[in-house]
């Protein structure tokens, strides 16, 4: 065997390190370790500089391991790595200590923390004895993306890539693609029509060449990993053929039954039978089929009579499409905060308490109201109260700032004042404008003759107190800034919820092995410098799913996610982590468990030469290590987590 | 002209005192608007929050002693700021440091509890008096639940019919129960409220020896403000044993099928939640369903019922304070009452006890509208 020759790196990053650990002496501590060859300390080991010392160390001395002892592998590993690669060596045979956050960061008392030190350093080097040169594959890729969600950041995800002539399928659960940006009325602070500047984009998403619009369906079943993922995908009976119908309406109008539209939140009907909104993409008819009295009851079937198309099918059935895919690109959205979950502010109970998604159809010229900013009786509000922060910023709901709030809150005052005389009351806590053109809209609603009350409100009651509050709200709040409570009498109120995760977002989390926050939302891979990359290699995240936003940085993260997938495919292969499992087939029994406790369908028991054995996919393996645990015969490891290695870092460290 | 300048050394006292939550505060208002003061009067509950952070606190102010802490504040509180802790790290600060006047009322309840173990200053012998004739036996090791009337009902003539009431219906029942001895002393639960914290710690400790000492396993108190000490202060201070509300005890024994209610009450009675049993400790139904187990009896709700209680007006000291006419909160409460239609207003709190009844007398209600504690309907309705 060739003799082993370790070179220690000790980093002082700065004073993060050596403010704490004496670097100087656990390099000295290093050099008496067994198989050191050279103990350095240096000021910065990711700078080039620091880099060249262990290139320089590599070529001069015969270096044939590396250990470095500085921040956490997760930033520098691979700079590390790279440096081994650079100089000729298998970047396996290096090992990092982190002796920052496991340590320096944690630690108030020098000597404790050089002490500790050592003992880092000393288990990398120990550990790093038994690290063997691992090799590392690649294969090709599926160019193919999947896209799940059609709200906007679907949309803008899906025409950037198809605008790069590759395939993208667009997964949408309900009947048509447009998400919550196709039920606003105008956005802020542009004010331009929020149907207008995305309808181009839906009509151009269901021509287009290289867009599979899978819309009424919901992904079932995801495996594989980057480059090579296989989807099952639903694609629920709509009990209308999507070639025959041409989306006449005919069998909306004809249909008996009428219930509550989602489009308009309630504010307005739609058929049981019903293309959901007038722009709708793709534009054809869907059956209720939970609410339609045919299925309920066996008896109507007035659409099919209606229909010249000949397009209903009460015999559809759900369909299974398989799709292979090389990138994922999540964009699920958000749901809207349930404002009945603070009664206080009488969301439900009281006529004219609506929230902002009500609002924003009652001011669409399309809407319920004709575009009219009406009362529940039909008159015009003479004094409205708009409440910031439902369920926003409050501990007992979202400790989160839902950051769009301020803004359409604004935009309602403008809106009010538009279409109304009304007094406008904005009841806010404080109000954000950080983005382009904000603060200068916020400006020009002031200017507009707007009230602002700062104060958080505590209740809205009908319970007047005075002559001026007779038939109306009063909105009790303490105005923070005055230092006394008021009391205002409105006609209407409009509440603005927090947006929220999507309920079922933990599903999906698990369905694509991604993580969330404590807050519901997606987790990014690194909150600064990764922000639409997720934990699991080749899927993305974009928009609300993400966390609340506007629909500016909804669609600048969409074309972030795309650029991830183009990139993806434009490598055209990925590389395979040779950090899995394999088996030793003299020592498996093909018992199975590994197949049982594997969540990624790595491990499979197989005939080998006659004989039955357990074989790992690389593809598959995430390197995780539950199989080689559950192992009884010690058959599975994982490559550079082996048991010499553990156990050689576990008895270092218990050396004194 | 003023000019404010913050003050670290006055927030440093407040925040030793156990003011610590009020760094989270972030001035949105809503405990203001929330306070059951500003019904009746201003309190700027925000600004006191806010001049706290600074250390521009007025320490000679009424307003340290104002909070009752009913803990409706707390409970919406955007950022969880345990607002009842700061106040009482003012309450604190002026009564250990001296930096400013404890009302006279306070003062001489805080002497009594000191000295005789009881606000009211009565003889500690004479703490089980108000159960001569009813043949309760002394707690001795063994016996299954200690009954532990709180003071008020102890030396209070008229509020003595809490404790015989409770008495009554464990003997009916023949419930294994007992008082403990005359060396009882208060819970201390709202003078700790009031800033005095070593009078708590040793009334605590006297208590939980004396407990201890007896093998006390049970507790049936008929004091909310006894319930959430034991239950959730002394704990800390080493104590052991169970402590359950009067309501608690009376609901388990009708679910059990023990106590059965036989006699009508043909009422309209209306159910005040006091805010140590409710929004302190998040019992709600029990009471109620005591009361709607009694045949005849028609159970409605005020405005504000449940987590929106209205507080009586008792809480955090101020039950030894006087409030002025029109500032007090059981008039409102009765006001509501009324208006409701109720006959009886159900209580289940001795301080709620003490100021309905003032309410009732004090606004010329007392024909047409009862007071009574829930325990006094069930021993009528047994």
């Amino acid at each position: 065997m060739e003799e082993i020759k370790t070179g220690v790196y000790i980093c002082h990053c700065g004073l993060n390190i050596a403010g704490t650990v004496n670097v100087e002496e656990v390099a000295r501590y290093a050099g008496t370790l067994p198989n050191v060859v050279v103990a350095r300390d240096y000021r910065y080991m990711c700078s080039d500089p620091g880099q060249a010392l262990i290139k320089d160390d590599i070529k001069n001395l015969g270096l044939n391991r590396v250990v470095v002892a500085s921040c956490s592998p997760r930033m520098h590993e691979p700079t590390f790595r790279r440096a081994c690669q650079d100089a000729g060596l298998n970047p396996y045979l290096f090992e990092h200590a982190n002796i920052r956050e496991h340590c320096s960061w944690v630690h108030d008392d020098r000597q404790i923390a050089t002490e500790k030190a050592k003992d880092l350093v000393r288990a990398a080097v120990r550990r790093v004895f038994y690290n063997e040169p691992l090799e590392i594959k690649e294969r090709p890729l599926n160019p193919n993306v999947l896209v799940v969600g059609g709200g906007i950041a679907g949309i803008q995800a899906a025409l950037d890539i198809a605008n790069g002539e590759h395939r993208v399928y667009l997964v949408e659960k309900e009947p048509a693609i447009g998400g919550h940006m196709a039920q606003l009325d105008r956005t802020f602070p542009t004010l331009d029509c929020s149907e207008c500047i995305l309808t181009p984009k839906m009509t151009e998403v269901g021509q287009h060449p290289f867009i599979t619009l899978l819309a009424y369906s919901e992904v079932e079943e995801v495996a594989g990993s980057v480059g090579n993922f296989k989807v099952r995908v639903k694609k629920k009976a709509r009990y209308v053929d999507e070639e025959k119908c041409t989306g006449c309406g005919v069998c909306e109008e004809k249909c008996p039954w009428k219930v509550d539209s989602e489009y308009e939140v309630g504010m307005g009907k739609r058929g049981v039978v019903y293309v959901p909104f007038a722009q709708a993409i793709p534009h054809v008819a869907t059956i209720d089929k939970e609410r339609c009295v045919y299925f309920l009851k066996g008896k109507c079937r007035a659409c099919e009579k209606f229909c010249d198309a000949k397009a209903i099918d009460f015999e559809q059935k759900d369909e299974i499409v398989e799709l292979e895919v090389g990138s994922i690109i999540l964009t699920t959205g958000y749901d809207v905060f349930d404002s009945r979950r603070i009664p206080q502010y009488g969301y439900g109970r009281y006529d004219n308490v609506l929230t902002g998604l009500e609002f924003e159809r009652m001011t669409c010229a399309a809407g319920p109201t004709g575009g009219k900013v009406l009362l529940k009786d039909g008159r015009q509000p003479e004094s409205v109260a708009i409440i910031h922060c439902v369920g926003s910023r409050d501990e007992n709901y979202h400790e989160y700032c839902s950051r769009v709030c301020c803004m359409y809150a604004l935009k309602y005052a403008h809106l009010i004042k538009e279409n109304t005389q009304a007094e406008v009351y904005q009841m806010y806590i404080d109000m954000r404008c950080f983005g382009e053109g904000f603060e200068e809209f916020y400006r020009r609603v002031c200017d507009e003759g707007v009230n602002f009350i700062r104060g958080k409100v505590a209740k809205v009651t009908d319970v007047a107190l005075t002559e001026g509050e007779q038939g109306k709200l009063a909105v009790i709040a303490e105005d923070t800034l005055l230092g006394g409570i008021i009391r205002v009498p409105v006609d209407m109120v409009i509440l603005c919820p927090a947006l929220e995760a999507r309920f079922g977002a933990e599903d999906v989390a698990k369905l694509f092995t991604i993580n969330r926050r404590a807050d519901g939302f997606f987790m990014e891979r690194h909150v600064k410098l990764d922000p639409v990359a997720t934990a699991t290699e080749g899927v993305y995240i974009a928009g609300c799913c993400e966390g609340p936003k506007d629909i500016p940085d909804t669609v600048a993260q969409a074309s972030a996610a795309a650029a991830k997938a183009l990139s993806v495919i434009s490598r055209g292969r990925v590389v395979i982590e040779p950090t899995t499992a394999q088996v030793n087939e003299v020592l498996c029994q093909a018992c199975g468990r590994c197949e049982e406790i594997c969540d990624f369908h790595a491990p499979k028991v197989i005939s080998k030469d006659g004989l039955r054995v357990s074989s790992v996919d690389a593809a598959l393996c995430k390197g995780c290590g539950a199989c080689a645990v559950v192992c009884p015969t010690g058959a599975m490891s994982v490559r550079h987590s082996t048991r010499e290695q553990i156990n050689g870092m576990v008895e270092a460290l218990l050396e004194v | 002209m003023d000019v404010l300048s913050p003050y670290k050394e006055a927030t440093d006292v407040i925040l030793e005192a156990g003011g610590e939550p009020l760094k989270l505060c972030y001035q949105c208002g809503l405990c203001t608007g929330i306070c059951p003061w500003n019904l009746v009067r201003s309190f700027l509950v925000r600004r006191i929050m806010h001049a706290a952070q600074l250390g521009a606190i007025d320490f000679g102010s009424e307003d340290i002693w104002t909070c009752v802490t009913c803990r409706a504040c707390v409970q919406r509180c955007p950022r969880g700021v345990e607002i009842i802790d700061v106040m009482r790290a003012l309450r604190r600060a002026v009564a250990s440091m001296g930096i400013g006047v404890v009302p006279d009322a306070l003062r001489i309840s805080a002497k009594n509890i000191a000295g005789v173990g009881n606000p009211l200053g009565e003889a500690p012998e004479k703490r089980n008096d108000w159960a001569k004739d009813l043949k309760v036996k002394n707690f001795a090791s063994g016996t299954e639940i200690l009954y532990f009337p709180c003071c008020v009902p102890s030396y209070d003539p008229d509020v003595k019919t809490i404790a015989r009431s409770t008495a009554t219906i464990f003997n009916k029942l023949k419930i294994d129960y007992g008082l403990i001895g005359t060396e009882a002393k208060c819970c201390g639960e709202s003078i700790r409220k009031a800033g005095h914290e070593d009078t708590f710690q040793s009334l605590a400790q006297n208590n939980i020896n004396l407990f201890t000492s007896n093998g006390v396993k049970t507790v049936v108190v008929s004091s909310p403000h006894c319930y959430h000490t034991f239950k959730n202060e002394y704990p800390e201070l080493g104590s052991k044993f169970e402590v359950i509300h009067t309501t608690q005890y009376l609901a388990s024994l009708i679910e059990q099928g023990k106590l059965k209610l036989s006699k009508e009450i043909n009422k309209k009675v209306i159910y005040s939640d006091p805010c140590y049993l409710g929004r302190h400790n998040s019992v709600y139904d029990e009471p109620r369903k005591v009361l709607q187990s009694i045949p005849g009896l028609e159970l409605i709700e005020f405005p504000d019922a449940r987590e929106e209680g209205l507080c009586c007006g008792g809480g955090g000291g101020r039950i030894w304070m006087d409030t002025p006419k029109g500032e007090r909160f059981s008039d409102i409460r009765v006001e509501q009452a009324v208006a409701k239609g109720a006959d009886i207003i159900a209580l289940a709190c001795p301080y709620c006890f003490l100021n309905y009844r003032d309410s009732v007398l004090s606004m010329g209600k007392a024909e047409t509208m009862q007071v009574k504690d829930i325990a006094e309907l069930v021993a009528e309705a047994i």
